[in-house]
Formats: C-alpha cells, structure tokens, sequence
C-alpha cells in the first residue's frame, strides 16, 4: 500500500471539508473494498478521510412510508435490524447474503453504493425500489445515481448522508452467487409498488439495470408466468470466467421468476 | 504519516505511534508480538486474521490500525480465563479435533464465538454459514462444526 495522509472526520461538513482539501482524497467508510484496492495499489489515494465515528451516519429509521439508513450502517446491522425486517424483509435478505459474517460486520451501505461494483448487492435494491439517496448537497434518486461501472453521479466533495427506501407492496432479491465471493453472478430485484412494479439486475452488466418488458408484465399481472418467456439479450452482458454472457441473459429470467414466486410467498 | 492511537485490547490500554498505512493485523502481530492472530491469504478471504472490534468478528488484514482508535479489541490471546485455562470453545475444537494443522483455528475460534454470542444454539446450517469467511485448508469443515455445537453448549454452562 502507498503512503497516503489519514484524517478522522467528526461531522459531514468537517468529511466535505478535508475531502475538498486533498489532491486526490477518498473517503472510507467500512474499507472492505477500498482497503483491498489500495493493498493491491489498484487505488492510491493522497488522503484517507475515516468517516466511520461520525454517529449521525450510523442507524436506521423506520416510518409509516418506509425505511432511512444511515450511510454508516453495517450490513450485519441491516440484516438484523427488527425494523428492515418487519416494513422490508428483502432488504434485510439481500443484507444478509453480502459477503461473509465478518465483512457484513464492517462494510456499510454508503460504502457499497458509492463504488458501485457491478456485482453489488445493494445497487438492486435501490433500483428495484426506487429508494433516494441523500448527501451533504442533495437527493438523487437512484435512477440518476447509478451511472456505470464503479460510477455513480456523486459529484467531488459529496458524501451520503443516508439512503430511504420507500416500502413496498412485495418484494424479493434472488441472487446467483459466485461461491467464493458471494457477488452476484446476476441477481434479481423485484417489487410490486404503489406506481407499478421494478425490477433490477446486477452482476450481469456494466451496472445495475431495468428490464421495462419484465415491468411491464408484473403490472399487468404480477406473477411468475409473466416473466417466464421474457429474455434480456445478451450483447451488452458480462462475460467472465464465471459465467458466459449468454449464461447471464439465461440466469436473469431465472432469478427474476424465482423472485416474483418468493415475493408472493412472502 | 504516522500517527497515534489508543484502544483496549485484550482487557489493556495500549497507545501507540502507527504509521498511516499500517494494517491492523501487522500492529498486532509486530509491534504488540500478539502473533496468535494468523495472516493467511491477507486478502480477506481467508478468516485467519480474524478478531472482535467491541464485540464483533472482523477480518483485520483488511483494515488500518488507525481506524480501531477507540475500540476495544479482542484477540486469540485474550479469551482464555485469568487462570489461563482454556475458553470453552478453544477446549471443544481440542477435544472435538476440530484442527488439524492449526493454521485457521484462531480465526475459527474467533468466529465460532460471535456466531455463538449471536445464536445461541445453532443448529448445523448456521454453524456453516457462521463460518462462511473462514477457509480450512486442511479441509476439517465436518469436525470443526462438530466442535462447534459443543462449544456452544459449554458456553451456556
């Protein structure tokens, strides 16, 4: 790992200000990617600003209308939060699949959509949700949040402050998973809403992404037969030593109706 | 840079001047010489490294030193009994043979007690999803479960 300069932040605005400060300042939150980066010089940031003792980023919020994670909310939290558990039972599920108990101990759901791997957990479900994420200047939706591979519209000096996550009707997260990592090979977030139904895939393109036909079909009809004959071409996929592009298109469909039966059984 | 710090570990206050890129794992292990924490794959992936941070199993090959300021930390050396006899989990994984070259077992142990605190009495499915971070490759999975499962029972005692 290369020398780099560590800061603890106490509050967002004091985070914002040492961010702007730094030639090429990171913020970390639980490090369970960025620390691995840096070990493999992948990433060599001239600043560390640690936001992991800032209190008001940590917690969970629940309201009639939904759930508000703190960025600093652990996935071990999430999992086994009473809360998640009783208003969005699929978030808790797609929490607690994430990596292994140690990670899920450490890594945060800020931490996870800021670098927006393409084989994240958590991009599904704000996709599939339609949850808002909140910094220190805005709130984006996260249709506009996630712009590419390892990319978001986070803008330098923004940090997430939280993220709220409507609730709704049914919902359910079917994930392939590598065996080794636990990524998503392709995973399958699906919800039935008050404005329709969602459904998004990640591990199989450059970023998480919508299937409009699937959409379309769960509103006219939300069950498992309606996604059954409904195939995502294969051109833009990821290819990989796990699993072929095609074998990705295929396991979309799968996941997708594996989800729509288990959002139904509740 | 360098930096301070200070956090409990194993029951001791202890301050220390760190260099910012300093991993955990290597804090413990060559300046406090608390070598029963293994650096194994030191990719986190292996477990070996594994620790409680106030009161939770983490990998510590895949954080700074730094950002343990303030927490208390428990390490391999710090679960035996004041009278040095064995933890109740480190006594089942003996007499369960639930190690066989040793490598992961400080990592296992630690694990084994986090899923133990967390679930009391686990059953066979989440003794191995419990241990899903930590790799043998001896490949002693069945016995270590085994050892596990009395671990916990003699935790309640």
């Amino acid at each position: 790992m290369y020398e780099f300069n560590y800061q603890k932040a106490t509050n967002v605005d004091d985070a914002a200000n040492k961010l702007g400060a730094g030639a090429d300042a990171r913020v970390l939150a639980g490090g369970q990617t960025l620390i691995a980066a840096m070990k493999l010089r992948l990433a060599a940031p001239s600043d560390i600003i640690d936001i992991r003792g800032i209190a008001e980023l940590r917690g969970i919020k629940s309201g009639n209308d939904g759930l508000i994670i703190g960025a600093m909310t652990t996935h071990a939290e999430v999992a086994s939060s009473a809360d998640v558990r009783k208003n969005i039972p699929a978030l808790a599920v797609l929490a607690r699949s994430i990596g292994d108990p140690m990670v899920r101990n450490m890594g945060t759901i800020g931490g996870s959509i800021a670098n927006n791997d393409p084989a994240a957990d958590y991009p599904a479900a704000m996709i599939g949700l339609g949850a808002t994420v909140k910094t220190n200047q805005r709130s984006i939706a996260a249709d506009d949040f996630f712009t590419g591979m390892f990319m978001t519209s986070l803008e330098p000096g923004e940090i997430i402050e939280s993220v709220s996550f409507p609730k709704p009707k049914r919902a359910a997260y079917m994930k392939f998973s590598n065996p080794a990592s636990r990524y998503a090979i392709v995973g399958v977030f699906v919800a039935e809403t008050g404005s329709g139904a969602r459904v998004a895939v990640t591990g199989a393109g450059a970023s998480v992404f919508r299937v409009a036909e699937m959409e379309t079909a769960l509103a006219a009809k939300f069950s498992a037969d309606s996604v059954t004959g409904i195939s995502v071409a294969s051109d833009d996929l990821n290819s990989d030593m796990h699993a072929s592009a095609e074998y990705r298109a295929h396991l979309i469909t799968v996941m997708a109706r594996r989800a729509v039966e288990a959002a139904l059984a509740g | 840079m360098s930096a301070r710090l200070s956090m409990t570990i194993n029951g001791k206050p202890v301050t220390a001047e760190v260099a910012s890129r300093t991993l955990l794992v290597d804090f413990l292990r060559d300046q406090l010489r608390l070598t029963g924490t293994h650096i194994g794959c030191d990719t986190a992936q292996c477990g070996a490294c594994t620790i409680h941070i106030d009161g939770r199993a983490v990998k510590c090959c895949n954080m700074l030193a730094l950002q343990a300021d303030g927490t208390t930390i428990t390490t391999i050396e710090g679960i035996s009994a004041a009278d040095g006899s064995m933890h109740p989990m480190q006594t089942a994984f003996r007499d369960h043979h639930g190690l066989q070259c040793g490598y992961c077992t400080p990592g296992m142990v630690m694990s084994a007690i986090d899923l133990v605190n967390n679930h009391p009495d686990p059953d066979d499915a989440e003794i191995r999803d419990g241990l899903d971070g930590n790799l043998c490759r001896c490949t002693g999975y069945h016995n270590i479960v085994k050892a596990v499962h009395a671990g916990a029972a003699a935790m309640k005692k």
